[in-house]
């Protein structure tokens, strides 16, 4: 700070304080909803915790809703979509970039363009042409069919060609003189040296995976395949009939508590993985 | 395009490499768009028997559609309103956080999280606060003489959205003001402080305009994430209702294609949003590539 001003240090606390509170509101009331009956929620909203924590978690656990499968499968079912998106989109673009900055071969450009081009062409344009690709491969209702078509990435492609760019070439010239081939060199020096860049980039995908909706919404129509963020969608969508509020929004914080806690606890390697894959 | 100084001299390895990501790439992106460009200029008839070319009817009816034309401009509401609410609330925090010392990581870390939190579910926590039978705010609403209901109030389904939406997104702006204003030279302030430039006049005079690759980069950025990252808060909101009030494109495209079942209509509305998103993904890129560093 280059001068002292109080009313201004005063106003900048004002400020800040006001905007967190104003952030963090749904979210509190949401969770002073988790600890009420539905006949309280219904009959007005409270502002201070009960005594109904335990038993709605329990309920929830346990609750198979209608329309959805148990609580327990969604959970697993989004656990596993979020990190087979995360491993697989760290995979292929670590080796696309690899090949891209460590070889040269014929088409390299194209190549290189045709990565890029998936930036300009997000599912929400291409919903129906997409499904029918993803039908005609009977994947319709599986693992495959909700991890795979998500795992190409020019993003964190573009992230791994910037970062190899930085690494001297005397590394691999000193690698080669010692006699290790491209696979040797890749494994022990180049991934190695990616380690912060990939812990980075799984934060940001793993939260990628994990909130995905539309997607899973069409290639899914089996329950068990069904993911959190659809299950609670259908728990909230069922409400004009028979208004579960606790329920709803005990399973609506617990599918937004992992990525949470995962920015919360890993903040600083979470704005390097934000800032430096989009810029 | 640049390699490194000496390669490895291997033929097959490099397709290998990037042969997945490449294959992916092919039949989950780049075929299905073609099927969407071929789709929009045919129709097919009900039972699926024959398809004929149809040229520009498609985008003709489209344009001439008075829903269509309804949701262009319910698009634009939402997207200005969204992109200047999260973007001048996230500038005003990274202002008010890059003024502290201590404390900055105490509130930085208080107002990311929300990155985090999927459209859905951001989307169902702003539904039970605006909830018109149990919600807090309407029940606050209440003695100011408005009588809130979303469900039948365009206006009021309108601005639910539009908060869910920007509370969302303040997070990631925040960061981005926040990174660019912690590259800007304190040199600079401290001689405008010297010269007797209060913390207003510094920060209109040399922050802001230092800060305008970060405000472009990032207003490219919002319009995308309106344009289509908003979906899961109209599913899980409005469904575009009531009557066509939150229709945005995206949610459209959606419904006429996967529920109403008209491909061709749905196709020449894929194909308007996609011209759309290589229009900014170009003006990013182009700018982007100018002004890497400042």
């Amino acid at each position: 700070m280059v001068e002292n001003r109080p009313f201004l240090g005063f106003l900048t606390h004002l400020v800040l304080i006001a905007g967190v509170i104003v952030v963090a509101f749904p979210v509190y009331v949401a969770i002073i909803a988790m600890t009420h009956t539905d006949v309280t929620l219904n009959s007005g909203a409270p502002l201070l915790p009960g005594a109904e924590l335990i038993s709605n978690l329990i309920a929830v656990w346990t609750f198979d809703p209608p329309g959805a499968p148990p609580f327990w499968l969604m959970v697993w079912n989004s656990t596993l979509m979020a990190l087979i998106i995360m491993v697989g989109k760290i995979a292929i673009s670590i080796i696309s970039a690899y090949a891209i900055v460590y070889f040269r071969f014929p088409f390299r450009t194209l190549a290189f363009w045709i990565i890029f081009i998936t930036l300009m062409l997000p599912v929400e344009v291409r919903i129906i042409p997409t499904y029918e690709v993803v039908a005609n491969l009977g994947m319709l209702n599986s693992y495959a069919g909700l991890t795979i078509p998500l795992i190409a990435s020019a993003t964190a492609t573009f992230l791994f060609r910037q970062f190899f760019m930085t690494i001297p070439d005397e590394m691999m010239e000193a690698a080669r003189v010692d006699g290790a081939g491209p696979l040797k060199f890749f494994r022990d020096i180049l991934l190695p040296l990616s380690r912060t860049n990939i812990a980075a980039l799984c934060i940001i995908l793993f939260i990628y995976g994990w909130v995905q909706y539309l997607w899973p919404l069409l290639v899914t129509t089996r329950e068990e395949h069904f993911t959190l963020m659809m299950g609670v969608r259908q728990m909230a969508g069922a409400q004009e009939v028979d208004p579960q509020w606790n329920l709803i929004m005990t399973a609506v914080v617990l599918a937004m508590l992992p990525p949470v806690l995962i920015v919360i606890a890993m903040q600083r390697l979470f704005v390097k993985g934000l800032v430096e894959t989009e810029k | 395009m640049e390699t490194k100084r000496t390669v490895f001299p291997n033929k097959l390895l490099p397709y290998l490499f990037v042969a997945p990501q490449l294959v992916i790439t092919l039949v989950f992106f780049i075929w299905p768009a073609t099927q969407a460009v071929k789709s929009s200029f045919e129709r097919t008839d009900p039972f699926g028997f024959s398809t004929q070319f149809v040229g520009i009817t498609h985008y003709i009816r489209l344009f001439q559609d008075p829903l269509y034309l309804n949701s262009v401009g319910r698009t634009v509401v939402f997207a200005v309103a969204v992109t200047a609410i999260s973007m001048g609330l996230a500038l005003l925090f990274a202002a008010a956080v890059s003024r502290l010392v201590r404390s900055s990581q105490f509130y930085t870390t208080l107002l990311v999280w929300p990155y985090a939190v999927a459209p859905v579910v951001a989307g169902i926590l702003w539904w039970f606060l605006f909830n018109s039978s149990t919600g807090i705010l309407p029940y606050m609403l209440r003695y100011f003489g408005v009588v809130w209901n979303a469900n039948l109030n365009g206006t009021h389904a309108m601005i639910l959205v539009i908060i869910a939406a920007a509370w969302k997104q303040i997070s990631y702006n925040f960061l981005f003001f926040l990174a660019g204003m912690q590259s800007v030279p304190h040199s600079l302030t401290e001689a405008a402080a010297i010269d007797g430039a209060g913390p207003l006049k510094r920060f209109w005079t040399i922050v802001f305009p230092l800060l305008s690759p970060t405000t472009f980069f990032l207003f490219i950025v919002n319009i995308n994430y309106v344009m289509f990252d908003t979906f899961g808060i109209i599913a899980a909101t409005t469904n575009g209702g009531p009557n066509q009030a939150t229709n945005i494109l995206v949610y459209k495209v959606y419904s006429d294609g996967f529920i109403g079942l008209n491909i061709g209509s749905s196709s020449a509305q894929s194909v308007v949003l996609m011209l759309f998103v290589i229009a900014l993904t170009f003006i990013q890129f182009r700018y982007v590539e100018r002004r890497v560093n400042y």
